[in-house]
């Protein structure tokens, strides 16, 4: 493992029984990005669903307002190994969106402004599984942590929680996203540790 | 220098890319004999030309993300996995690297 | 011949903390004996990989402050005390001479300069940026070459400046070297002008006309390098001239 250093404790952390292996508690949110926080005026946001015959369904941010929404308190963890417990959100979960959308696909491709992307299998976008939320602890969500809106989808490594998020492209096989074609597993199982390609 | 690698931020997150190209080093000196911060690469997006030290990294990620510094396209990707390094380069047009004694 | 994988590529070791001596109140060199350095030049980095009991590891890299060959075979490495800081207050308050820490290197082959170069030369730091610069600076005087030199420092107190001792020695044993200090938050007694930030007339004064076609190295925090690097190629310097270092924060 390498040598240990003498009275090296880093940043406040506990290894608490229960979380994912590997993971250690914060008690912080680290904001983590590959690029600039992109700047969304609410009155350019959408969010569309595209099936994989190109049919399309979308919402401006007025109309994303006026959807149900819900209140959920969840863990989440960050491939970087920090796990943060008992997270509080709002927002529209994934059923509703995709409520009315004819669609055979079994994966999809989750978009943001800036261009980011991940890769999702549709059966983990649904049964009450993943939210667009817009809401973080009673607060609008700030764009460094992805606001207006971002995908949440706790069961799942937190960058599959695509910040900044913009739409669901529906389709039949599945394709890496932007980090999973950078080395990042395709998947992303906590609790099986798949970080990374191959684990 | 302090340059702070696949690491929680040690201070507020800035809208701005905090590192470059040379905080790549020493991760690709871990898999190449030779040192691809000096070697040139031309962007994809924009053909803009220059030594991969020069690209621009934001503020920590999951691995390293090195931008265009003229354009902001991705051009490298660095993950570091524990027995692993994943170098993908498909931003970037190609490599020129010099050989020793150039 | 570093000591490397049979590939030739680099690896993580050991290296032992020979001395420590503080060159501010927040910031410390740190002196290692690192088994079978292979020599560097002036500008490269490690890396620093500090691992808990618990398995919980950090890194950060540091530039090298020494220059090689050094007079005891060691390698200096000078950290700033960040306050929220996760390994630098590791590297300033705890660590102590006879502890190993885990470093790769050294890397990083385009922030450096060769004794080779003929060219004037032009150094702006901002705050702990002066490290490599510094390892320029004393490599130019291992080495006993010519190529004139100019630093332009810039650091928010005069109790911020480092090697502000060994700064002063060089300036007053070489007429080569000259050093200009640009103070941001408070400046020494009978200073001519108020703090304020590097700006054109600092660098047109006292740094090189572009026609001299000096090799400029500019390190800081990624808005210090942004600013002195905007400024240089307005002054008409070749950008192709102009090598920088961007390390985390504001400045």
């Amino acid at each position: 493992m390498g040598i240990i250093s003498r009275g090296f404790g880093g940043r406040r952390r506990e290894s608490v029984p229960g979380l994912p292996p590997g993971q250690y508690l914060t008690h912080d949110f680290p904001v983590l990005s590959a690029g600039p926080t992109p700047r969304i005026p609410l009155d350019r946001w959408r969010f569309t669903v595209t099936t994989e015959t190109g049919e399309k369904k979308s919402w401006n941010w007025t109309e994303f307002q006026a959807l149900p929404a819900e209140d959920v308190t969840v863990d989440i963890h960050c491939v970087t190994k920090w796990s943060k417990l008992g997270t509080t959100w709002r927002g529209v979960s994934l059923d509703t969106l995709l409520a009315d959308v004819e669609s055979s696909a079994d994966y999809t491709m989750v978009h943001s402004f800036g261009g980011y992307t991940t890769n999702v299998p549709m059966e983990d976008l649904l049964d009450g599984k993943a939210w667009v939320a817009y809401k973080f602890d009673g607060e609008d969500l700030e764009p460094e942590h992805g606001g207006p809106a971002r995908l949440l989808i706790p069961h799942l490594y937190f960058w599959k929680s695509a910040k900044w998020v913009n739409g669901v492209q529906l389709m039949p096989d599945d394709e890496p996203g932007f980090w999973e074609a950078a080395g990042y597993h395709m998947y992303g199982d906590p609790w099986r540790e798949q970080r990374y390609q191959g684990d | 220098m302090t340059a702070q690698t696949d690491r929680v931020p040690d201070g507020p997150a800035l809208d701005r890319p905090v590192l470059d190209g040379n905080a790549m080093a020493g991760d690709l000196r871990e898999i190449f004999a030779v040192d691809v911060t000096v070697a040139r690469y031309m962007c994809a997006g924009c053909t803009h030309t220059d030594a991969v030290a020069t690209l621009v990294v934001w503020h920590q990620s999951p691995g390293l993300v090195a931008r265009c510094p003229n354009c902001s396209d991705v051009v490298l990707r660095v993950v570091r996995a524990p027995d692993r390094v994943y170098l993908d380069l498909r931003g970037s047009v190609r490599l020129e690297v010099p050989l020793e004694g150039s | 011949m570093a000591r490397t994988a049979v590939s030739g590529r680099l690896i993580w070791r050991a290296a032992t903390v020979a001395a420590a001596h503080w060159e501010t109140p927040t910031a410390r060199t740190l002196v290692l004996d690192v088994p079978d350095w292979p020599g560097h030049l002036p500008g490269q980095h490690v890396d620093v990989r500090l691992t808990a009991e618990d398995g919980y590891r950090a890194q950060r890299s540091y530039s090298i402050a020494s220059a090689w060959p050094h007079p005891e075979g060691k390698v200096e490495l000078t950290v700033q005390r960040l306050d929220d800081g996760e390994v630098s207050p590791y590297l300033t308050d705890t660590v102590e001479p006879g502890d190993q820490i885990e470093l790769r290197g050294p890397v990083g082959g385009w922030f450096v300069w060769r004794d080779t170069q003929p060219a004037p030369v032009l150094l702006i730091g901002g705050g702990s940026g002066v490290v490599p610069l510094m390892a320029m600076v004393r490599a130019r005087a291992t080495a006993g070459t010519k190529q004139p030199f100019r630093l332009i420092y810039s650091a928010r107190t005069p109790e911020d400046v480092l090697y502000a001792d060994e700064l002063r020695r060089r300036v007053r044993d070489d007429a080569g070297l000259d050093i200009h200090y640009v103070y941001t938050r408070k400046t020494p007694d009978n200073w001519p002008s108020a703090p304020k930030r590097i700006d054109v007339a600092a660098l047109n004064t006292y740094g090189w006309p572009p026609d001299f076609a000096p090799d400029c190295f500019v390190c800081g925090p990624t808005t210090f390098v942004e600013a002195a690097a905007d400024i240089l190629v307005a002054l008409g310097h070749d950008p192709r001239r102009i090598r920088t270092e961007r390390f985390g924060g504001t400045s």
